[in-house]
């Protein structure tokens, strides 16, 4: 099959050359979208394309098949310049099922390439997507975009003629039939498909075979069935020279971990209850023992925190992490941790809410919920990752933060980052800085509470040294030697001391990358995972001449130190979220500029045209 | 009993007082965990733990109060949560010996659920929990141990909850180690928590305790003289169950899963039930007796060997590391898939 993966395939027909194309596969739960679309990112990042991907599934495991809220998809978007979010509008729609077509159709660009698999578009299927007719019978579909109808079932089953499977075990392999056509499509080499395949089904060779069969089947039906007229190629983009990988958000967490684990040399407790979608992390990590991380599934949220501030107590590395009303119920643990001054650090993978709310979706809704919603004063560091490679580095400096300060750290990662993966340039961990781990032994002039001059931490030190008994917890301390008191003036004093101390670690901030003019008409400011969306909305109105700057903050408590000169230097501040105007009132109260917010709260990333249009409409007004 | 394995021998001898620490104890006066922590201090040289390598943990409550007054490290925490706080302690440092110390409030209201887990996992930790059936930190509520109609201010009407018994929950939690001693048997207590300290695995001990504030004799009916003799039941080991009077002993005989009061010398001396700390079935039917009809046992219900949680843990770790050598971050980042650019 030399001719299929060849990175250049001798194709017969027109070949256009693309600088973007935006894809998403969609169909039932059960259709294997997720999987196709991860492979189809694998091989566009193989042929040296930019991407960003965008995964989308119910919350139901198995929600009953051909229903609208059963639809799972992911989306993607790939291209030979830098490619910042999975797009807006799509360029080509794969629609398993009536639901799917339902569901994303809207999406799809006038002219837009839909396939369709025309098998599961019997009356029961049309009844559930809630269809009175066969849309396919429409002529108005292919009035607006170019309809690709196939009986994608019928084809893969006929690819797997005399192969030892059942029926439903040889239907289940149209997905990688779809693949193929889409790789032919865009010219993407099926290569790493294979080896994935190879790799996956290693113990069942039959299971093993069809899908390879599928694949290629899918991927010589392009080129050769007479209904597709051309194809696409995308040139590899101008990117940074090295060694990437793909790699997703929660995964970069956990490796940052791991990063850190290795350089310390100190055991980590990984305290955890499963929930969407922080659980990924979890998996990865019970996969490393080897590294010394130490995986426990606590009974609950709570005792998922409790047992990483024991652990810290201990001397180790305390991690846990969760989501939505997981992270309420930690509020009281992070107190403690706020209290006794030991160094735990908190992901917080965001997703809609409130409640249990949208538990799949993206949300950035638990900013102010990080720096205010603990009882009384409780001052903590907040780090907010860019991207899903972005994240294994703020894993990794939370970690350096919270032993170096002795304070708890909370790191807001989303759904969106969790899930979406990036080409990401592989790092060399000795490039990583160093973590300082000091623990106390000396006992000479010991008090748990005496504090390091440049950082304001207390000692860290491991039970087990002698001479150093001390009792600590969440009573109010005495100044110095912790003990417990009831006395106003130290209250006040300790309620400043541990403020102070999360300000210094403003001294850890390198200054902020302004992308764009120093001053002017229009300052972005961004967080998290908008990172995307901000930066390709700007770079697009660069390129159109239009001055207007963005800054992306990754330190959100304490803020950048540089960040009121740099505000100042804007006549307008504009600020996209996906909250109802979290950080715009942070900076608003802190700064006093009058910033305005950008809000759309659909569980999805923000929409980059929409976005664009109102930078525009803002430089508009400014004239 | 061995000592627990993690545990260094130290060829340092204590003293009661080198484990008392400088803090003013808070309680009220006459308070029963007086006599806990002395028994306590007292009975911690006989461990020969050097005492840098003990850590109490605590949760909220009259009791919790007890690491601040243990010349060892302490970490008071946050209610009901100390179990939680000390597994992690564990997991991190397993060298350590941790107790932890609650009340019926703090341990199976508000904690009940990491008190039920730490002791399923069977976690290496020895739990204190004081039962005097009352709120006491809270000034006078009625507890989850409180009796029927107990009139508390929450309750002026008289409780409607049932009662629970902590040695029946530690039980069926799957606690490897179940005893009950009571604050006015010094000797007792001493022995008792000595014998949990050295139990490998979770050891879990009711103090039946007097709060002289809010619940006065709440126990009364095995501090009194007289009520005492009655309804005192000491456990020993291989030794049948006799209580009451010298001149009047009364047993225990199991009429098939049934418990009954018999005049022990009206059955012969082999049909006498004979404690067996090890026979999980007749645990279970003791932590379940209580006055009138029948005794308060007093001693080991059970104890019993079973892998401990972190043990198994850390067997994986240095097992995965043993057999593929320690984790190597540059080699995890180029596995899988990679391309190269440029």
């Amino acid at each position: 099959m030399g001719d299929v993966v060849a990175s250049a395939p001798t194709i017969q027909k027109p070949r256009r050359q693309l600088d973007r194309a935006v894809v998403r596969f969609a169909g039932d739960s059960g259709d294997g979208m997720q999987v196709t679309g991860e492979q189809f990112a694998t091989e566009a990042a193989w042929a040296g394309a930019d991407m960003v991907t965008l995964p989308n599934f119910p919350a139901e495991i198995r929600a009953p098949a051909g229903t609208l809220f059963g639809v799972s998809s992911y989306q993607l978007q790939f291209g030979s310049r830098r490619v910042y979010t999975p797009g807006d509008r799509l360029d080509c729609l794969v629609a398993m099922n009536p639901a799917a077509l339902r569901v994303h159709l809207g999406d799809l660009k006038e002219g837009g390439l839909l396939i369709v698999n025309t098998a599961s578009f019997e009356q029961k299927n049309l009844d559930r997507a809630g269809y009175t007719s066969n849309p396919l019978d429409d002529r108005a579909l292919e009035d607006r975009y170019r309809v690709h109808k196939m009986d994608v079932t019928r084809l893969t089953m006929d690819a797997l003629e005399g192969l030892p499977l059942n029926v439903k075990e040889k239907e289940r392999c149209k997905n990688f039939f779809s693949l193929g056509i889409v790789s032919w499509i865009y010219t993407r080499p099926i290569e790493p498909t294979l080896s994935w395949i190879a790799r996956r089904f290693s113990k069942n060779a039959a299971i093993a075979e069809a899908n390879t069969r599928a694949i290629k089947a899918g991927y010589h039906f392009g080129e050769t069935a007479e209904i597709f007229t051309e194809c696409y190629g995308i040139e590899p983009a101008q990117m940074p020279p090295g060694l990437y990988r793909s790699i997703t958000g929660n995964r970069a967490l956990a490796w940052g971990i791991l990063a850190a684990a290795q350089r310390t040399k100190l055991p980590v407790v990984y305290g955890a209850y499963p929930i969407t979608p922080a659980s990924d992390i979890l998996h990865e990590l019970s996969l490393h023992k080897r590294f010394g991380v130490r995986t426990f599934q606590a009974e609950d949220e709570i005792a998922a925190v409790g047992a990483v501030i024991g652990a810290a107590f201990g001397g180790a590395i305390g991690i846990c992490a969760s989501s939505g009303p997981g992270m309420a119920l930690k509020a009281e643990g992070m107190n403690l941790a706020v209290m006794a001054e030991l160094p735990i650090i908190v992901f917080d993978v965001q997703r809609a809410g409130p409640s249990t709310g949208l538990p799949t979706k993206t949300e950035q809704a638990d900013l102010l919920m990080s720096l205010y919603g603990r009882n009384s004063e409780s001052p903590v560091v907040v780090l907010a990752p860019m991207t899903p490679g972005d994240c294994f580095f703020i894993a990794y400096e939370a970690i350096r933060i919270a032993v170096k300060y002795m304070v708890p750290v909370i790191v807001l990662s989303d759904g969106y980052l969790a899930s979406g993966a990036e080409p990401w340039l592989i790092p060399d961990p000795k490039t990583l800085r160093e973590i300082p781990v000091a623990f106390r032994t000396d006992p000479q002039g010991f008090f748990p509470y005496v504090r390091d001059e440049g950082t304001l931490a207390r000692p860290w030190v491991r039970p087990g040294t002698p001479g150093l008994e001390h009792r600590i917890g969440g009573l109010e301390k005495q100044d110095v030697t912790g003990t417990v008191s009831y006395d106003a003036d130290n209250h006040d004093l300790m309620v400043r001391l541990r403020a102070e101390k999360v300000r210094r670690v403003a001294q850890e901030i390198p200054p902020t990358t302004v992308n764009g003019p120093a001053a002017g008409d229009l300052l972005v400011v961004g967080w998290g995972s908008t990172y995307g969306t901000i930066t390709a909305a700007v770079e697009e109105l660069h390129e159109e001449g239009k001055a207007v700057a963005s800054i992306h903050l990754r330190h959100l408590n304490p803020l950048p130190p540089d960040l009121g000169q740099i505000l100042r230097q804007y006549e307008r501040v504009l600020v996209p979220e996906i909250n109802s105007g979290q950080l715009v009132r942070v900076l608003r109260a802190e700064y006093l500029v009058d910033a305005v917010g950008f809000n759309r709260v659909r569980g999805l990333p923000l929409p980059t045209q929409e976005l664009r249009e109102t930078i525009e409409q803002l430089l508009q007004d400014k004239k | 009993m061995s000592d627990p394995p993690s545990v260094a021998e130290v060829p340092r001898k204590y003293t009661k007082k080198d484990f008392e620490s400088d803090q003013d104890v808070r309680w009220c006066p006459g308070c029963g965990d007086y006599a806990v922590l002395s028994a306590m201090q007292k009975m911690m040289p006989d461990l020969g733990i050097p005492r840098e390598n003990v850590v109490f943990v605590s949760g909220i409550g009259c009791s919790s109060r007890f690491p601040y007054y243990m010349n060892t490290y302490g970490f008071h925490t946050i209610h009901g949560r100390a179990p939680a706080i000390a597994t992690g302690l564990r997991l991190a440092r397993p060298d350590l010996k941790v107790f932890v110390v609650t009340g019926d409030g703090d341990g199976l209201s508000i904690g009940g659920n990491h008190l039920l887990h730490v002791l399923r996992r069977n976690v290496n930790v020895t739990i204190l929990l004081f039962n005097n059936k009352i709120y006491g930190l809270t000034k006078g509520q009625y507890s989850p141990t409180s009796e029927v109609g107990k009139v508390t201010k929450s309750t002026p009407a008289g409780s409607v909850d049932r009662p629970l018994s902590p040695c029946a929950f530690a039980r069926g939690s799957g606690a490897t180690f179940v005893a009950r001693t009571v604050d006015r048997s010094v000797a007792h207590m001493e022995e008792t928590l000595k014998r949990a300290a050295r139990h490998t695995g979770a050891a879990f001990v009711e103090i039946l305790q007097n709060c002289n504030v809010y619940n006065d004799l709440a126990w009364n009916v095995i501090y009194d003289r007289e009520s005492k003799i009655l309804y005192e039941l000491r456990l020993e080991h291989g030794r049948p169950l006799l209580f009451g009077a010298v001149d009047d002993r009364r047993s225990l005989v199991l009429d098939g899963p049934t418990p009954r009061v018999v005049r022990a010398k009206d059955v012969p001396e082999s049909a006498l039930w004979v404690h067996d700390e090890t026979d999980a079935w007749k645990a279970s039917v003791l932590t379940k007796l209580s006055p009138p009809e029948f005794p308060i046992p007093i001693g080991v219900l059970e104890s019993v060997q079973a892998p401990v949680y972190e043990d198994i843990l850390l067997e994986q770790e240095r097992k995965a590391i043993a057999e593929r050598g320690p984790g190597d971050m540059a080699a995890l980042l180029v596995s899988g898939d990679t391309w190269r650019i440029g």
